[in-house]
């Protein structure tokens, strides 16, 4: 087990240096520069501002200072928001990320895994039918549809909800429904296919054989198998909430880390991209080491290499 | 004489599948008493498995028992709840199954298993069901029970699983012990080690067995009783002696002839029987067994035959025992 | 057992037991007709009343968007002065003037944007593009995922370890967010080789924008497709068919062509299928967030996003991208479900 955590850790941290690499000489194939955007700045200011920030040196020497700093918990200042280091925006901007992006995985979570048992014990029943149907739309709606559907409906329409801002909990419900909408609709149909799949089991057999009522077998014997499925899902869900997060920060303006994210780039804000590139990438890797590991506690047969 | 233990009346069971009615069994009576074993032989589809399943109820919902009664240690079967039939399940009356690789759970430890039927049925505690579970270990011939019970299903092999599922069958004491195929996914070593236990555990407990088997070199050391079903009837029903050594139906002794024997002279090749089992949703409405039967006659194709009686206790099926009968009669008058 | 006395219902006869003949005995027997795996999943799919649907579905969109506009009076670029933010079916004043005077007006059936370029035809350049990016990024997947699977498979040992620890190195990139630097970034190359050398001017006639879509997707998303096509390549060198090729001496290509690949052929085909409308999913998000497929040429997404700053004054101009991106994806979804109950039952989970 240490010994595994240790791989994937050493795994992870090759990964994260080839995604820093990468972002790295891709920033610089893009024209253009930080300071070029609003009004272009004389050649002297330019050329002081360069040599401020060290863009004046060869890219060589830029990615090993660069390197040399990250290592050392260093992740520069932001060359847009004067005065702010890379984690000082980080670090605010995944505050509210995190809190939109987890509450909507545990709602997808506790609405998903009961929709597609309920489904699967009424395989073919009318319950079974609706729940099919609704998931299997809801897994065909991009999340910027159902975050400006449900815009239109509660905002425009009914004007009951703000469409903009993170000030209360009214705030929170449209984002985090609009984030939850695919991974419930996903969940409930990985669950319904994993249980149909375990209630066909011969253990499940030798449960009923034994005597215990539907309620021990399905809670006991049959839950524990068919989630496992589902947890190797909260990797690539983490991820995508994640890519939904970019989307429903824009549509209600939300000043999460995807929108920094998505700004650095179009700013050409070099360290900004660097930093929260190098975030995003370590969050998504973790998780997925998280999520291997509690497979592992889950189910006993895996052998973790 | 011993109580009754087991009366199965012309029980008939169909499953009602989108694809049409299949009548999985027809017709199908069974006595045993306390103490007896019961073989039951015949091929897949056979409807072996499903008589046995239907004594504790745990068929699928699409299979329903149309016809018949069976009486099991003084409950009517067919008139039973599901709740109450809970209460026999893993009780009075249990099962071991085919696949010792799947019928485990793998999620959970052997311990967990075991100890789930004690404390179900009995009022035992934590402590007291671990005692017993470990006793049982034992009992089916594990070596270090205390450790086993912490291990989980894939640790062990197919051969210590069957044994830890005759441990959870036997938890409680039954009645009534059901084995459907328990060797047939087990190396020929390992069979004839838990064949071994299965003999020995009966002389100790004395429990009642069923036991399901396509293989009659397993009935033969077993049971006392055999019944040889086809297409869901059973076609020929007496003592095991009887059965061996006085076949009347072809297809018990077809069943016979293709069993390798050992002592007998290398040019007496294995005989199989041709053909293929009958198409279950489209019976035929003679004897089943009459379209891969040599000694077929015109009557087989049309009608049922009735069981007729050879010796104290076996029956059989089958028109040709009815022709004997027939022409003796034509003599007579 | 209960033994029966033998109230026999009928009057038995001596030739009641005469010995039936073969055909008597053969008449009983109701073969069941064996069909070879393809016309046995053909006739599964088609069947199959949601997949057959689905199936009918996308090609009336591949009408609407490839067809269509080659009859439609407009075009998507085209921005008519004065007639700026129509409602469905309505008319601007110089067309109602037009009207009067006797001539033909087309109706602007989903109205204008504020530039007033007719709605419904960038509906169907949209859903082109949609369609393009689905299937052109799938094929390339399937393309280069299959040759580097079979390849790993086909040689396995050291060959397969270097090549699947790249997959793996691959896979655990997380990969929108490198997709999303690629599409800023190639954009400027690509624009540049296009005008600079005269061979790659065509870079420019399906523009620079889709062909960084179908660069990235097919940079990042075939590892998936690789790691299925070498598990299927790895089990199917075990079965005793392609021994007995090798032992008839079939050279490694003829083996890999003729029985490898005909012989995945069922999962291939599901895979790609499901990775359409994925592709789709993907390149909708881009234009989305505004960094998709580059303006004039409209795109779902990008319709969608522009929508939304009109949101509170015309929230219908969000339906038409919405719905039809939700309709596009979801026939693909259901069209590859059902190829893949026909086709390829073992892929289920």
């Amino acid at each position: 087990m240490v010994r595994y955590i240790a791989k994937r850790v050493l795994l992870s941290v090759f990964t994260l240096w080839l995604v820093a690499t990468i972002t790295f000489a891709l920033m610089f194939m893009v024209p253009g520069g930080p300071f070029l955007a609003e009004k272009t700045p004389s050649a002297a200011t330019l050329e002081a501002l360069n040599q401020k920030y060290g863009l004046d040196q060869p890219k060589i020497v830029q990615y090993r200072n660069y390197m040399v700093k990250f290592i050392q918990g260093d992740m520069g200042v932001s060359l847009k928001q004067r005065g702010r280091t890379v984690s000082q925006i980080i670090s605010t901007g995944f505050k509210v990320s995190a809190k939109i992006g987890g509450l909507s995985i545990l709602i997808a979570v506790l609405i998903g895994v009961p929709l597609g048992c309920i489904a699967a014990l009424n395989r073919g029943k009318w319950l079974d039918n609706v729940i099919i149907v609704v998931a299997t739309c809801g897994i065909a709606v991009p999340s910027f549809v159902v975050a400006t559907i449900l815009m239109i409906i509660f905002s425009v329409k009914l004007g009951i909800l703000p469409t903009y801002g993170l000030t209360s909990w009214q705030h929170y419900l449209m984002p985090v429904a609009a984030l939850a909408f695919y991974p419930t609709a996903y969940i409930s149909r990985l669950m319904r296919s994993s249980m149909l799949e375990v209630l066909g089991q011969d253990y499940m057999r030798t449960a009923r054989a034994k005597g215990l009522s539907q309620f021990w077998m399905l809670f006991k014997h049959a839950l524990r198998n068919a989630i496992l499925p589902v947890v190797t899902y909260l990797g690539p869900l983490i991820a995508y909430t994640l890519t939904g997060s970019f989307v429903v920060e824009k549509i209600f303006t939300i000043p999460g880390l995807g929108n920094a994210f998505i700004s650095s780039i179009l700013n050409r804000d070099y360290t900004m991209i660097m930093g929260t590139t190098i975030f995003l990438a370590a969050l998504i890797i973790l998780m997925n080491l998280v999520v291997d590991v509690a497979y592992k506690i889950i189910d006993p047969r895996i052998k973790l290499k | 004489m011993s109580e009754l233990l087991l009366n199965i009346q012309n029980e008939r069971l169909s499953f009602f599948t989108p694809a049409g009615e299949v009548k999985a069994l027809n017709d199908i009576s069974i006595q045993m008493y306390e103490g007896d074993v019961l073989g039951i032989v015949g091929e897949s589809g056979s409807g072996k498995s499903v008589t046995a399943y239907s004594i504790m109820q745990l068929l699928p919902h699409t299979g329903r028992i149309i016809g018949g009664t069976i009486d099991f240690n003084g409950h009517r079967i067919n008139d039973m709840t599901e709740q109450n039939m809970r209460k026999i399940r893993g009780n009075e009356v249990s099962i071991i199954f085919q696949d010792p690789m799947t019928s485990l759970n793998p999620v959970y430890t052997i311990g967990n298993q075991i100890c789930e039927v004690i404390k179900l049925h009995t009022n035992k505690n934590k402590k007291q069901a671990l005692e017993r579970a470990e006793e049982l270990l034992s009992l089916v011939g594990i070596n270090e029970p205390r450790k086993r019970l912490k291990q989980y299903p894939h640790e062990l092999s197919g051969g210590m699983r069957q044994r830890v599922m005759i441990a959870i069958a036997l938890a409680c004491e039954p009645k009534l012990l059901i084995a459907d195929e328990p060797t047939t996914a087990l190396d020929v070593t390992i069979q004839a080690q838990i064949l071994e236990l299965m003999i020995d555990l009966k002389e100790q407990l004395g429990m009642s067995i069923i036991m399901i088997t396509h293989d009659l070199g397993i009935v033969a050391n077993m049971c006392q009783k055999i019944a040889v079903m086809y297409a869901g009837k059973i076609v020929e029903y007496g003592p095991v002696d009887e059965i061996f050594y006085n076949p009347q139906h072809e297809y018990t002794k077809g069943l016979l002839r293709s069993i390798p024997k050992l002592s007998e002279k290398e040019h007496n090749r294995l005989v199989p029987i041709e053909g293929t089992p009958v198409d279950m949703l489209n019976p035929p409405k003679g004897c089943p067994f009459a379209p891969r039967c040599d000694s077929c006659m015109k009557i087989c194709l049309r009608e049922m035959p009735q069981y007729t009686t050879i010796n104290d206790g076996h029956l059989s099926a089958c028109w040709l025992l009815q022709k004997k009968e027939f022409m003796q009669g034509g003599e007579e008058n | 057992m209960k033994e029966k006395k033998n109230p026999l219902s009928f009057q038995l006869d001596v030739s009641d037991f005469l010995p039936a003949n073969k055909e008597e005995k053969e008449s009983l027997v109701i073969m069941r007709e064996s069909v070879s795996f393809w016309r046995d999943g053909l006739r599964r799919f088609e069947k199959n009343k949601i997949a057959m649907t689905s199936f009918i579905i996308i090609i009336l969109v591949f009408i609407f968007a490839f067809v269509m506009p080659q009859f439609y009076p407009y075009s998507y670029e085209q921005q008519i002065r004065g007639s700026e933010n129509l409602a469905p079916m309505a008319y601007s004043e110089p067309e109602l003037a037009l009207k009067a005077a006797g001539e033909k007006v087309f109706p602007h059936i989903l109205g204008t944007d504020s530039l007033g370029r007719d709605t419904m035809i960038r509906l169907m350049m949209g859903s082109r593009i949609s369609l393009l990016v689905g299937l052109v990024a799938s094929i390339l997947v399937l393309l280069i995922g299959s040759i580097y699977g079979t390849v790993a498979g086909y040689f396995g040992g050291k060959v397969d370890l270097f090549m699947m620890r790249i997959v793996d190195i691959i896979y655990t990139v997380p990969d929108i967010l490198i997709i999303i630097l690629l599409m800023v970034t190639l954009k400027y190359p690509l624009k540049d080789l296009a005008e600079t050398v005269p061979a790659f001017s065509w870079i420019n006639v399906i523009g620079v924008g889709l062909i960084c879509i179908f660069i990235v997707f097919s940079l990042l998303y075939w590892v998936g497709m690789a790691r299925i096509v070498r598990s299927q390549v790895l089990t199917l060198k075990e079965q005793e068919y392609v021994t007995a090729a090798r032992a008839l001496g079939a050279g490694s290509g003829r083996i890999i062509r003729k029985h490898l690949l005909t012989n995945s052929m069922g999962t291939l085909i599901v895979t790609t299928t499901l990775q359409i409308p994925s592709a789709i999913f993907t390149e909708s998000f881009l234009s989305f967030i505004g960094i998709g497929v580059a303006a004039p040429m409209p795109s779902l997404g990008s319709m969608a996003s522009t929508a939304i700053d009109g949101i509170y004054s015309y929230p219908y101009r969000l339906l038409a991208p919405a719905l039809m991106i939700s309709l596009i994806i979801l026939s693909f979804n259901l069209l590859g479900d059902g190829l893949r109950d026909a086709f390829d039952p073992k892929l289920k989970n």
